[in-house]
């Protein structure tokens, strides 16, 4: 006898299982066109790998995940690529995502399949790979790819692995019919799962509410270590932490995966996934899905494709549109209403309810809280829904976050016993929402605020560079000066003759020192004309007759150059005139200049320095 | 009667003294250096650097406010930011002050870049630095890092930068708070 | 199709406030019905007069307020505060001061807070206290003699009359003052068997109320059951008073003895009625445990060393001030948290 706990809290609702469980699971018939999101499970959205238009068999991917966390998308049946195109999608926002429309054609060709003969000779890795290609993700509802969920993190190692065979909401019976009917394919994904863990623990929980299909269970283990632990029927114990908790007394840390206290929770349509993809080379293309309400005329489980939009399993089960009031995706506590019917069934529909005003009927007015804490007394997770309510309500969601609210699993436990029919579930669905953005916007904000004061240091470091370059420049000039007038007196002291090559070389000196100086000086300056400059420093008698050389022989060549465009009558006599023009003034200055340097040097013993 | 008198009085003082001594060496031993203040106000505005507050920057508002100045000039930061702000000071909230501009839904510039010449005004408008590109070079805004501040908009000589509202999709979508249903009925004799 | 469109759970459990308070009211009928049958008409007119100015002085406060009245005063919580009023109050007290009391209950004490779910106190006893630190001795010398109502307690006239019209009627002479009352005056001067030889003792501890507590208990029983209160409250106001007679009270010539504390007065009332009002009370089991406990504890330290001789409405009101701050330190601690988050949430958060 497996040893069991219980949790806090919990509530019983009514189970309205029966309708759906009068029938053995039928297949659904074949849609025309079948609606494919391209992201079904947590991570990235796949990218299509097929052109619209293309004709893909059944089985063969057509859209996978290459930068990020993902499983990719494969055809159920063959067709036609017919679009890809914004569609609604399953959510509770009922907005559109991308999606792959595919036309069938009618003949449902399987693609070449490769199942494996014998898994156990293959690497683990190679196995985890083809859970991956089949497109496995989790089936319970969250849809975490199945192949990452297989290989927990480094330092942890899984003891316990279970299948969550409780399925405690009520209406749902999909896991119930499949375990019922399919058992032997449960247990082959679960070996192969539990071949990749090597679990010291394999256990299988069953609410007490499914005898049927605890007996098929029962028997699909005989012979193997795998228990079947039949749990009491309370709803939330089909939750992942209650379940864990049930079965082995532990809790799952707040923030953390069950994997941190070495145990693994699967469902058991996954199970039936991995088991197909392994031993039939099957990817994930069709599940079990319920199709149940006072709507519907038949009510029961069916084997849907993927992307077979909702009215179409409807109208197989016999729904009346005039009777139908709600139609809810998943069960009557966690499951979100629909507005269209024509959103596709995904990897992680268990459960269509279509439901009458009677069945389901519109909740009374929210009255005041009265503080009974009855919300207390049902929440599975001991949790203050109350004291929730309230902070969420008043936007003091701080004080929210304090009391735990993240660690809320949205179970719906508290909404039901609420006498004042307080939709508390909403309140910290929202709370969580705004905490969420304030968060993203914090972060946004403080990188734009970094961004800002990154910019405002790299202008104040450009504004400081340049004053620093223009101190520079400034010191350099008046040092250059200083020495200058150093060296010249220097000579001056010396005395004339003998260093008359020392004066013309301290002349040269200066001028290449000067040189220097202008090169380094700011570009906008106007470079100072000969003249100007022989005003402030000695002459340079050389430098100048080098010029006036230099100016003539460019007048030559001008004037040559004039003559000749002259007598052929060329476009550019004018311009030529004008640049004859204007070297002859170039000459006249440098003959200016140096004649006015050597009188200066002429004039200089003479001068009192 | 004068010397219960004189004594209650005379007490009193003593206690006015030591406490007032008290309060005074705790102001100078424990004094706090800087003001924090600035850093909390600051960390509440959102950043955007837009300028439609009157002041060149956040930090530069934060410090107003911190010296007094009325808490109701951010539209990017809007009724939460004022909000928030009066939590912070104690202070009351008011309305936000329609001669700074108005609350409206997030934005983001988008450069039309068949049309941008490459002249690198918007660069140089940009509060944090988020649009890449050189002179000559196209011009381009990184999306995430925009705060939608539009000072972008008016330099740009070929005026190519549009404003781009962010529209809720899918992956920011969030649940609304849940709106208290009265029946008509009981409407009737209500006025709220 | 219009289908609509609602955010999950979509089932809910049948068992709104309004028939919650109507269990309340049924599990108070037994203790209601021992009342009458010991102590005359008394009570059973006061319950009836407050119940009716409890309805009006709420709808009219509505209809002022603005809010929808019917949809208000369906809940029946009016009606419980009423209910409760009636059967603390004495039961020849005048229909004014009964009425004040009510008013000051539903109007001040509820209403002004902010309506249903945002009274920090106990709307009912912040109106029998506030009847009773007013009007004294109305709210004294009006407790009825213990008489069964065949064996010669005054007749349904003679007491419509004496509450409505007071004055002096003839029965005056059936007035009484309460065993707790009795007890705590006589003490000083008495042994204690002498003083239990008084016929306000009767044969088990206190004729008549022993009765009426004993009733109170099978429909605070009642409610336990159904899960409308849970038992942590009751218990540990039961076991305060207990333990506190046990260390202190235990000479029975000093102090009352632990079964007249526990069997007279408006102790099994104020145990399973009044002090588990889920709006004024603490949150968590723990919080429950220690508030009850606390309430306990004051009932029996006025009782026997404070000026009145029943203390449940100050001990509750008095417990009231501190549930706040036993809310902040006393949260559960949740599913895959090592110990429970306490203390009062801060604006820097944790």
């Amino acid at each position: 006898m497996t040893q069991l706990w219980d949790f806090t809290g919990g509530i019983h609702p009514p189970e309205n299982k029966h309708q759906s469980t009068a029938r053995p699971i039928r297949k659904a018939a074949m849609p025309d066109r079948l609606v494919l999101p391209l992201q079904q499970h947590i991570g990235e959205p796949a990218e299509l790998v097929v052109a619209v238009g293309d004709r893909v068999l059944k089985g063969q991917k057509i859209a996978d995940v290459t930068n990020g966390m993902g499983v990719p998308v494969h055809a159920p049946t063959s067709g036609v690529i017919e679009a890809i195109e914004q569609r609604p999608v399953p959510h509770p926002s009922g907005m559109a995502d991308w999606c792959v429309v595919l036309k069938s054609d009618g003949e449902d060709q399987w693609c070449a399949l490769s199942p494996i003969d014998d898994y156990k000779q293959l690497e683990r890795e190679a196995v985890l790979q083809r859970i991956r290609e089949a497109g496995i993700s989790g089936m319970g509802g969250a849809g975490f790819p199945t192949d990452i969920k297989l290989r927990p993190p480094r330092d942890r190692k899984v003891d316990t692995l279970i299948l969550n065979g409780a399925e405690c909401e009520p209406y749902i019976t999909a896991d119930d019919m499949t375990m019922r009917e399919q058992a032997a394919e449960v247990v082959a994904g679960l070996k192969v799962m539990a071949w990749i863990l090597r679990p010291s623990r394999c256990v299988v929980g069953i609410e007490d509410n499914k005898p049927e299909a605890i007996a098929a269970m029962r028997q699909a283990v005989a012979g193997t270590q795998i228990e079947i632990a039949v749990v009491p029927t309370k709803y939330p114990s089909g939750g992942e932490k209650q379940l864990i908790q049930i079965l082995t007394g532990q809790e799952v840390p707040s923030g953390g995966i069950p994997a941190d206290i070495g145990v693994m929770c699967q469902n058991i349509g996954t199970a039936v996934a991995v088991g197909r993809a392994v031993f039939e080379g099957k990817p994930l293309i069709s599940r079990v899905v319920t199709v149940t309400g006072e709507a519907v005329r038949e009510p029961g489980n069916f084997e849907v494709l993927i992307g077979t939009p909702i009215h179409h399993l409807l109208e197989t089960a016999g729904m009346s549109q005039e009777r139908l009031d709600r139609l809810i995706l998943g069960g009557p506590m966690m499951g979100y209403t629909l507005t269209t019917d024509s959103v596709p069934v995904v990897k992680t529909t268990n459960c269509v309810i279509a439901a009458t005003a009677a069945e389901l009927p519109a909740p009374p007015p929210e009255q005041p809280c009265i503080r009974c804490g009855q919300c207390a007394e049902a929440c599975p997770m001991e949790l203050l829904p109350q004291q929730l309510f309230w902070y969420s309500k008043a936007g003091e969601f701080e004080k929210a976050e304090h009391l735990n609210l993240f660690d809320c699993i949205e179970c719906g436990a508290c909404s039901y016993v609420c006498p004042s029919s307080i939709p508390l579930v909403q309140y910290y669905r929202f709370a969580k929402g705004e905490i969420r953005t304030q968060r993203a916007e914090q972060l946004k904000a403080d990188r734009a605020r970094e961004r800002f004061e990154a910019r405002q240091a790299r202008l104040e470091r450009e504004q400081q560079e340049k004053e620093l370059r223009r101190k520079e420049r400034a010191k350099a000039a008046a040092e250059a000066q200083a020495k200058k007038q150093a060296e010249a007196e220097m000579a001056a002291a010396d005395g004339q003759a003998s260093d008359d090559r020392a004066a013309k070389a301290a002349l040269v000196q200066q001028a290449l020192e000067r040189k220097k100086a202008k090169t380094a000086a700011d570009t906008k300056e106007q470079p100072v004309p000969s003249s100007t400059e022989v005003a402030d420093d000695k002459p340079d008698i050389e430098a100048l007759e080098k010029q006036l050389t230099q100016a003539e022989a460019k007048l030559n060549t001008m004037q040559g150059m004039l003559d000749e465009a002259r007598s052929q009558q060329a476009d550019n006599v004018e311009k030529l005139e004008r640049a004859v023009a204007k070297n002859h003034d170039r000459v006249q200055r440098a003959q200016q200049a140096l004649d006015q340097a050597r009188k200066q040097v002429a004039e200089e013993p003479a001068s009192s320095q | 009667m004068w010397t219960s008198f004189l004594i209650a009085v005379v007490v009193l003082l003593a206690l006015a003294l030591v406490f007032g001594g008290l309060l005074g060496f705790a102001s100078e031993r424990f004094k706090v250096e800087g003001n924090p203040l600035v850093d909390q106000i600051d960390s509440l505005l959102p950043q955007t650097q837009c300028g439609q507050c009157g002041f060149p920057g956040c930090r530069p508002y934060a410090e107003s406010i911190a010296n007094g100045d009325a808490i109701n000039k951010c539209p990017p930061g809007g009724e939460s930011t004022i909000k928030a702000l009066a939590d912070l000071l104690d202070v009351e909230p008011q309305p936000l002050d329609a001669e700074h501009g108005v609350e409206q839904a997030k934005r983001v510039a988008v450069i039309r870049e068949d049309e941008c010449i490459g002249c690198t005004k918007c660069i140089q408008a940009c509060p944090v630095d988020a649009i890449l590109g050189a002179a000559k070079h196209m011009h381009t805004v990184i999306e995430s890092e925009c705060t939608g501040c539009d000072l972008c908009v008016e330099p740009c000589p070929v005026d190519c930068i549009d404003m781009i509202t962010i529209e809720p999709d899918i992956r920011t979508w969030t649940w609304t708070p849940p709106v208290p249903q009265i029946i008509a009925t009981d409407r009737q004799g209500a006025s709220a | 199709m219009a289908l609509v469109q609602q955010s999950s759970p979509h089932a809910r459990r049948a068992r709104p406030t309004s028939r919650v308070m109507l269990w309340v009211i049924l599990a108070a009928l037994p203790g209601l019905l021992a009342q009458t049958l010991f102590f005359g008409w008394g009570n059973l007119i006061n319950v009836v007069w407050c119940i009716a100015l409890a309805l009006g002085s709420e709808a009219a406060f509505l209809k002022l307020r603005g809010k929808p009245v019917a949809f208000f005063l369906r809940d029946n919580t009016a009606a419980v505060t009423g209910l409760l009023l009636g059967l603390s109050l004495p039961q020849f007290t005048p229909w004014w001061v009964s009425g004040i009391a009510v008013v000051s209950a539903i109007v001040v004490a509820k209403q002004l807070y902010g309506g249903l779910g945002s009274n920090p106190f106990n709307p009912a006893m912040v109106g029998y206290a506030l009847a009773l630190i007013s009007f004294p001795v109305a709210m004294t010398t009006n407790w009825a003699e213990a008489a069964t109502l065949w064996g010669g307690a005054p007749g349904f006239g003679e007491t419509l009359a004496k509450i409505f019209t007071g004055g002096q009627t003839a029965v005056d002479g059936w007035t009484m003052a309460t065993p707790l009352d009795e007890y705590k005056h006589k003490i000083a001067s008495h042994t204690s068997v002498e003083v239990l030889g008084h016929p306000t003792f009767g044969d088990l501890i206190a004729r008549g109320w022993e009765w009426v507590n004993l009733a109170f208990l099978a429909g605070g029983v009642l409610l336990i059951a159904l899960r409308i209160i849970t038992w942590h409250i009751p218990v540990a106001f039961l076991a305060g008073i207990a333990a506190m007679s046990l260390a202190f009270g235990s000479n029975a010539d000093q102090y009352a003895p632990l079964q007249l504390h526990l069997l007279a007065g408006g102790t099994m009332l104020g145990a399973f009625f009044i002090a588990t009002d889920p709006v004024s009370a603490a949150t968590s089991h723990q919080g429950k445990l220690i508030y009850g406990a606390g309430i306990g504890v004051l009932v029996y330290l006025i009782r026997s060393w404070g000026n009145y001789p029943d203390a449940v409405a100050f001990s509750v009101l008095l417990m009231n001030f501190a549930v706040p701050f036993i809310d902040h330190y006393t949260p559960p601690r949740t599913y895959g948290h090592h110990k429970a988050r306490r203390g009062v949430p801060g604006r820097s958060g944790g």
